[in-house]
């Protein structure tokens, strides 16, 4: 597995003042742009980004580059919209991204309108991130003041604006039509598809919606190459991810490191293991949406991609990885899933609205050692029920940690539950 | 009462020019979050405020306030200090953290202490669960301070000195 | 022609159009898969998940492209491992379709359980109880007991008033977002949406007043349980107790068809009562829905002070007689009075109504008027739409035109039905002096003055014909009018509307004569989905027109030359006050009516007649449909049909009458008339099936308005459908002169309005402004006057006080004011303005 010696994301943390416009040039930046408006057709943009096998950072990992080969060139004007929503449970690297290194960011974002010929862009973030959509504004006005964004750009006929779009607390805005939604000043509510964004996106235009650290690679991909990219991952998820670790062990943060990468690297190697005394007891990869893995020392050796995690039995997701320690009983840790999937359910769809309901109190009960063996099955039963039917990825999220819990920790749910009356 | 359009007229027009002039109503959500700054909560004065703005009804309006957890439709402290006790800040002591500072404060979760200053509730994640205890302040209808700010890495004794210095403002 | 698609559904094979959903389709062949959020005439939303089914296509070579097969030779045909959802899928070649497995079953058990887990089962007490679908497929799908905790249910709001006309159980509601979807999508008026989220999102409203909508009693039909209820029939019966009778609206000229439930009831001393009001399906008229005042306007046939017996006037009193006393008394009377009289009758009676009163006043020579402000009845019967005619088919290469009208307050489902057709593409034109709600589907817009409809339509001509007829100087043919008039020359089919905004008889005769040009000039008369239509203020305005009545020009100097008068369905009085001398003075008068009014009051005879609601009748619509309604509750005992009175009357003074059903008049109109030719009662019975099916067992699916068993009703042939052309006759436009500061006052229709069927609907009443006048701000500036100040409005000799409103959409110079709500302006007239007493904040 190649070590990453320089970064490619997480830039700021080997240039200092990497925020800042003239050392993000000195370093390069902006010259990708540069050459993609001046010197390259949208399609050979797209051409570069397919070729890189880039695969969205936002947990589906769908290619970047045939997303936008999926634009529909009949109907105009088309949007890109950059996902800055991450509110999944033990998330937050973009937000590193977008406040340490923007103008990566920002960069990759123009790489995007071009290549699919956006005049406009919105940058979504959780309404939360009120002190990053301000930073990035002062960021979009320095670009705008370097002739970076407007009109005419390096002298062609091409332009573009970005701007920012602060939500206001709704987990369901990240999923992408409902951020669209959302963004068109409606309920942040699903929509049917098809049609998919690229055909029928913002304002019924075709959008392209991206992660932000999907775009923040993008400069670097045009800069040196796909085959360079390629050097780093796997042969189907090439690339460096930034996983985000959290829970019990002792140094928590933002890791970036090439996908393949394997859990106990990340957990023991870069996240100095468990606190003193603690045993690893089960990992959740994709957040609060995951399922629990065993903690097993060949779990432990499964390389982070898209391909291997589901042999553990997970997915990778948005690779926001939660270490369990042998101190928490997983009864409490699904109330804590059951409470904010129950809290972030949009309402549309039947099983979601209510089953998040009904599990949220099953969990409490149980959690709260006021439920029988019998609650256990009935939890799993609903969320079996929910389970296939939601309107959107919502609905099947909340049952993940649900079902695998039940199924691979019974112990922890014999323990707290009271013998049938 | 003057309208928002007049008290925070650049706001308003920079708010608007991000947005296809026949898309207005993408406008709601930042104009009631101006609107949050303004009076501390969005009343149904304000709703209708808004809604003419953007070009839809007071109810259509009214639900995009319901929805969303940022927006408030009833007035509690000038500072909502929202705790996060989402699963991974749990897992580093937030519960402990939240309960402590609302005994500290003399207040129940939720509840907003008697000078109508600070209010303390419980949210979900804010993606910084790497840094728990955390929490972000919600500034609403002050002057001085506006929008949000994120605190990670607290102790009961850094949050009760900083709910001290948002007192003094 | 679209491509038709071949699938299977349930093992049964049907062919559909592409494009068809998988629910419709089934629907189609019998087979019901149960829905909760889908309507058919909604867009899907895929939110209930209760349709959801086995879904397998047919597997495809990819190299070939060809359909790989089974052994057998049959297609092969592979499953997704998820469940689909009907109502979202559009249908495709070969696809199988399975709603009976157990997988299926299982899912409608699953989310069926879901539903109830929050729901209140107070189906005892509920309104819905019933007819209700979530209990049904309760019934069907749902499990036999309930596995969730009665402690941790989603308690909430059981009452909740979402205004004076709907009420909300928030426990019952199902999140369905039916109602939310129709407010915002069928009628334009989102006014009740979501609140909150998850678990937790609710039905709410902000608006002012309360879901404030023309259209609001819909909800109630399409939702699915018992949540939304009107305010007159919650808890007022069980479904199953009522029966139903057809009808037909008696509020405006759409014609509505409608069902009334009825039921025997103690609380209303054994009377059988009318318990609510349901849209019956006609698919060319009102589809499944009809509107608020068509829906609560019926209280009034219960009121108490209805007219029991026979009236005549003993010195000051009016006294109760037999009816054999009255009739013969007004038959002399009659006699007596020769050819001087007068019978003035309303668009409120019925075609047989109408025609026995016309032939009575014929046989003495009498003279007849339509009570009305609107004129131009004549000429829909000659360039009227043509026999066939349906606003559902027109889309791409259609206009409308809307001239002078604000056709949501005049009639409000052809609002709806206008919009739906610009949706379909059909070009909009809306000529109107201020913007109304049509004005959003309009894709072209013609402001005029006050004063200039008629010239603005000719205008339209000018810039298309050689034959040019004269404008006043100060219209110009600006580039919207001509715009316009090339659209309209260019269209495939054209329907032009005319209203009465502005307008008192003369202005109204004139636009009408000038739209009719219009249509003759650009060849659109004489087939269907082309011609006139009068958007008349009264249910059957053209019927009358059709039996002969006219209004008259110059109402005062007939009333004045009369000997006799005989009213029926009119109160000229209660509408101006200024003509108690007149009337005061007329030698005899006759009054038929439902109540005592201000006319009736200074009658000679008044004669108690039943409404539409306890008799047999017949209405033609503005689209000039001819369709029946039927007794529905029992007529007070003394109070006859107007049909039978007037015949009784004719009887007696040896004129030849029916008087024995309304079948026979129908008979006799049928006989003299040659537009009526050949239509008769069972005609007029005769129905068809209608798309999309409801009202079957399967309530879910369209709601719970009823299904058309009872007439479709007959769309009569204009004259220029029968090879008639009329001659152009081309209509002065007079100007009206304002004084220096003076303001011009024009008539406006508004819906709720202080007509004698809303202002005796209790319900109603809580929507009936106070009597107001609306200027500009500029104007109201000037007035020295602000919005709800009390002004004095002078017309001649009369003062009138009334609440002042302002509205930045009405021209400078100008006042609105609305009819029927205690301004006595009936047609365009300078009024003096000023404040009477400052408005106390
Ligand atoms: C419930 C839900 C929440 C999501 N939240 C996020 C999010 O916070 N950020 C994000 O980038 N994608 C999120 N997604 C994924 C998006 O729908 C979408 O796939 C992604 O933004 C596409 O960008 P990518 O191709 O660059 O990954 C979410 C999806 C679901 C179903
Ligand atoms: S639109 Fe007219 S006919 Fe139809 S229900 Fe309303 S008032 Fe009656
Ligand atoms: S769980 Fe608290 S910030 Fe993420």
């Amino acid at each position: 597995m190649t070590e990453i010696k320089q970064y490619v994301l997480l830039r700021h943390r080997d240039v200092p003042g990497l925020d800042q416009l003239d050392v993000y040039r000195q370093e390069g930046g902006f010259a990708a742009f540069q050459q993609a408006v001046t010197a390259m057709q949208p399609g050979q943009v797209t051409d570069v980004v397919k070729a890189s096998g880039l695969r969205g950072r936002g947990g589906a990992g769908f290619p970047t580059g045939m997303k936008w080969s999926f634009i529909d060139n009949n109907n105009w004007p088309h949007y890109v919209v950059a996902n800055a929503d991450e509110s999944e449970p033990g998330t937050f690297k973009d937000r590193e991204i977008m406040e340490k290194n923007p103008f990566q960011f920002l960069e990759g974002l123009a790489l995007c309108c071009y290549a699919v010929q956006a005049n406009a862009a919105y940058i979504y973030l959780r309404g939360e991130f009120w002190q990053q959509a301000h930073f990035l504004d002062a960021k979009i006005a320095e670009m705008e003041a370097a002739g970076l964004l407007g009109e005419h750009l390096f002298g062609t006929e091409y332009s573009l604006r970005i701007y920012t779009h602060l939500g206001a607390g709704a987990y369901i805005c990240g999923e992408e039509t409902a951020l669209l939604e959302s963004l068109e000043g409606k309920l942040g509510q699903p929509r049917l598809r098809p049609p998919f964004p690229p055909s029928f996106g913002l304002y019924g235009k075709p959008t392209i919606v991206n992660n932000v650290e999907t775009l923040a690679n993008l400069p670097l991909i045009l800069e040196k190459g796909a085959a360079w990219y390629r050097t780093y991952g796997t042969d189907k998820s090439p690339g460096v991810k930034i996983f985000s670790l959290s829970g019990k062990v002792n140094k928590p943060g933002n890791y970036e490191l090439p996908l393949g990468t394997t859990f106990r690297q990340l957990i023991f190697q870069h996240g100095g293991g468990l606190p003193e005394g603690r045993q690893i007891k089960a990992i959740m990869p994709a957040g609060a949406s995951s399922s629990l893995i065993v903690a097993t020392e060949q779990a432990l050796d499964t390389p982070m991609d898209y391909e291997s995690v589901p042999s553990v039995g997970a997915q990778l997701g948005s690779a926001s990885v939660i270490v369990i320690d042998d101190s928490v009983n997983v009864a409490w840790l699904i109330n804590k899933t059951m409470h904010f999937f129950k809290h972030e359910s949009c309402g549309k769809c039947t099983p979601c609205r209510d089953g998040t309901y009904w599990m949220m109190h099953l969990a409490e009960r149980i959690a709260g050692g006021e439920a029988s063996w019998a609650d256990v099955e009935l939890l799993r039963e609903v969320a079996g029920q929910v389970k296939g039917k939601c309107f959107c990825a919502l609905g099947e999220f909340s049952i993940e940690a649900v079902l695998s819990s039940i199924e691979r920790f019974p112990a922890d749910f014999e323990q707290i539950t009271h013998k049938e009356a | 009462m003057t309208s928002l359009a007049e008290q925070y007229a650049d706001e308003v027009q920079a708010i608007l020019a991000k947005y296809p002039p026949e898309q207005k109503r993408s406008a709601v959500m930042p104009l009631l979050a101006l609107v949050q700054r303004r009076d501390g909560f969005v009343s149904k004065a304000a709703l209708q405020e808004v809604a003419q703005m953007c070009g839809i009804t007071s109810t259509e309006t009214a639900s995009i306030v319901g929805f969303y957890t940022l927006y408030h439709d009833e007035k509690k402290g000038t500072y909502r200090i929202q705790v996060c006790t989402d699963l991974c800040c749990a897992l580093r002591g937030a519960d402990e953290f939240l309960h402590k500072l609302c005994e500290a404060l003399g207040i129940p979760v939720g509840g907003t202490t008697p000078d109508g200053k600070i209010t303390v509730e419980a949210v979900m994640c804010l993606a910084a669960c790497d840094k728990a205890p955390m929490f972000q302040v919600q500034a609403l209808g002050s002057v001085h301070h506006d929008g949000l700010e994120y605190h990670e890495n607290q102790t009961v004794e850094s949050a009760l000195r900083l709910i001290e210095e948002l007192r003094q403002k | 022609m679209t491509k038709q698609i071949t699938l299977t559904i349930d093992e049964k094979q049907v062919t559909v159009p592409q494009g068809t959903l998988v629910v419709d389709a089934a629907k189609k062949i019998g087979i019901d898969i149960p829905v909760f959020c889908y309507h058919p005439k909604m867009e899907p939303v895929g939110m209930c998940r209760m349709c959801l089914v086995e879904v397998g296509r047919p597997v495809i070579d990819r190299t070939t492209g060809q359909a790989v097969l089974e052994a057998d030779g049959t297609p092969k045909v592979q499953f997704g491992p998820k469940l689909e959802t009907a109502c979202t899928l559009p249908v495709s070649e070969g696809m199988v379709v399975v709603g009976m497995s157990d997988k299926v079953k299982a899912a409608r058990k699953d989310v069926v359980e879901f539903l109830l887990t929050s729901h209140p089962l107070d189906c005892p007490v509920c309104d819905k109880g019933g007819e209700c679908p979530l209990q049904n497929l309760t019934m069907a799908h749902g499990v036999g007991e309930s596995r969730f905790n009665y402690d941790e249910k989603m308690h909430l709001a059981k009452h909740v008033p979402l205004g004076e006309l709907i009420f909300l159980d928030r426990e019952r509601c199902i999140q369905c977002g039916r109602c939310v979807r129709f407010q915002a999508e069928v009628v334009d008026d989102p006014v009740i949406g979501f609140y909150q989220r998850g678990r937790a999102i609710q039905i709410a409203t902000f608006s002012e007043p309360g879901f404030d909508s023309y259209f609001s009693g819909n909800t109630t039909d399409i939702c699915p349980v018992g949540a939304l209820t009107t305010a007159d029939f919650r808890f007022g019966a069980r479904p199953w107790e009522m029966r139903a009778t057809a009808s037909i609206c008696a509020q405006c000229p759409v014609g509505c068809n409608i069902t009334f439930n009825i039921r025997r009831e103690a609380k209303s001393d054994g009377e059988i009562v009318i318990k609510r009001t349901m849209p019956r399906q006609n698919e060319q008229v009102n589809e499944t829905w009809i509107c608020d005042k068509g829906r609560f306007a019926y209280h009034f046939t219960e009121g108490k002070e209805r007219l029991t017996a026979p009236l005549i006037r003993r010195g000051d009193d009016l006294t109760p007689v037999s009816w054999d006393e009255a009739i013969e008394f007004v038959a002399q009377a009659l006699r007596d009075a020769g050819s001087d009289l007068l019978t003035l009758a309303s668009g409120r009676l019925s075609n047989e109504d109408l025609f026995n009163l016309r032939s009575l006043s014929d046989a003495f020579n009498g003279k007849t008027a339509l009570y009305t402000h609107m004129a131009g009845g004549d000429l829909t019967a000659q360039v009227g739409v043509g026999q066939g005619t349906n606003f559902a088919d027109l889309g791409a290469g259609s206009v409308i035109l809307v001239v002078a009208s604000d056709l949501e307050e005049e009639a409000p489902i052809w609002w709806l039905r206008v919009k739906q057709a610009a949706e379909r593409g059909a070009t909009l034109i809306v000529a109107n002096p201020r913007p109304t709600k049509t004005d959003r589907y309009a894709s072209q817009k013609i402001r005029y003055a006050y004063g200039n409809e008629a010239a603005t339509v000719l205008a339209m001509i000018n810039a298309l014909s050689a034959k040019r007829p004269e404008l006043p100087g100060k219209v110009q043919a600006t580039a919207e009018i001509k715009n316009a008039a090339e659209t309209i020359k260019n269209a495939e089919n054209v329907i032009a509307l005319f209203g009465s905004e502005g307008l008192g008889l003369e202005g109204s005769a004139a636009l009408a004569q000038a739209c009719a040009n219009l249509l003759l000039v650009t060849n659109h008369t004489g087939r269907a989905n082309n011609g006139l239509i009068g958007v008349w203020p009264r249910a059957n305005e053209q019927g009358a027109w059709d039996m002969g009545l006219r209004p008259a020009a110059d109402l005062k100097a007939a009333l004045a030359a009369a000997k006799m008068v005989y009213v029926a369905a009119a109160d000229p009085l209660g509408d101006d006050p200024a003509l108690a001398a007149t009337l005061g003075e007329v030698p005899f008068m006759v009054v038929q009516e439902l109540y005592l009014t201000e006319t009736a009051k200074l009658a000679d005879v008044v004669l108690p007649a039943l409404p539409f609601t306890e008799r047999e009748g017949s209405f033609t619509s503005g689209e000039r449909r001819v369709q029946r309604f039927y007794p529905a509750v029992l007529p007070r005992p003394q109070a006859r049909p107007d049909y039978a009175i007037t015949g009784e009357i004719a009887r007696k003074a040896g004129v030849d009458a029916e008087t024995d059903s309304a079948a026979r008049v129908m008979g006799r109109i049928a006989a003299s008339l040659p537009d009526y030719a050949g239509i008769h009662y069972r005609r007029l019975a005769q129905v068809q099936e209608q798309w999309p099916i409801v009202g079957r067992g399967d309530l879910y699916y369209g709601g719970t308005g009823y299904e058309n068993k009872q007439g479709l009703g007959v769309q009569l042939a204009p004259a220029a459908q029968q090879g008639q052309a009329p001659a152009l006759t081309w209509p002065q436009v007079a100007e009206i002169a304002v004084p220096e500061g003076s303001l011009l006052a024009v008539p406006v229709t508004v819906l709720y309005d202080q007509g004698i069927t809303v202002s005796t609907s209790p319900l109603l009443q809580t929507r009936i402004p106070q009597p107001y006048l609306t200027v500009c701000p500029a104007e109201a500036q000037r007035l020295n006057a602000e919005a709800g100040d009390l002004v004095q409005v002078s017309l001649g000799e009369q003062a009138v006080k009334v609440t002042l409103r302002v509205d930045e959409n009405i021209p400078a110079g100008v006042a609105l004011a609305p009819r029927s709500l205690g301004l006595p302006i009936f047609a365009p007239a300078a009024i003096q303005v000023r404040v009477a007493q400052k408005a106390t904040v």
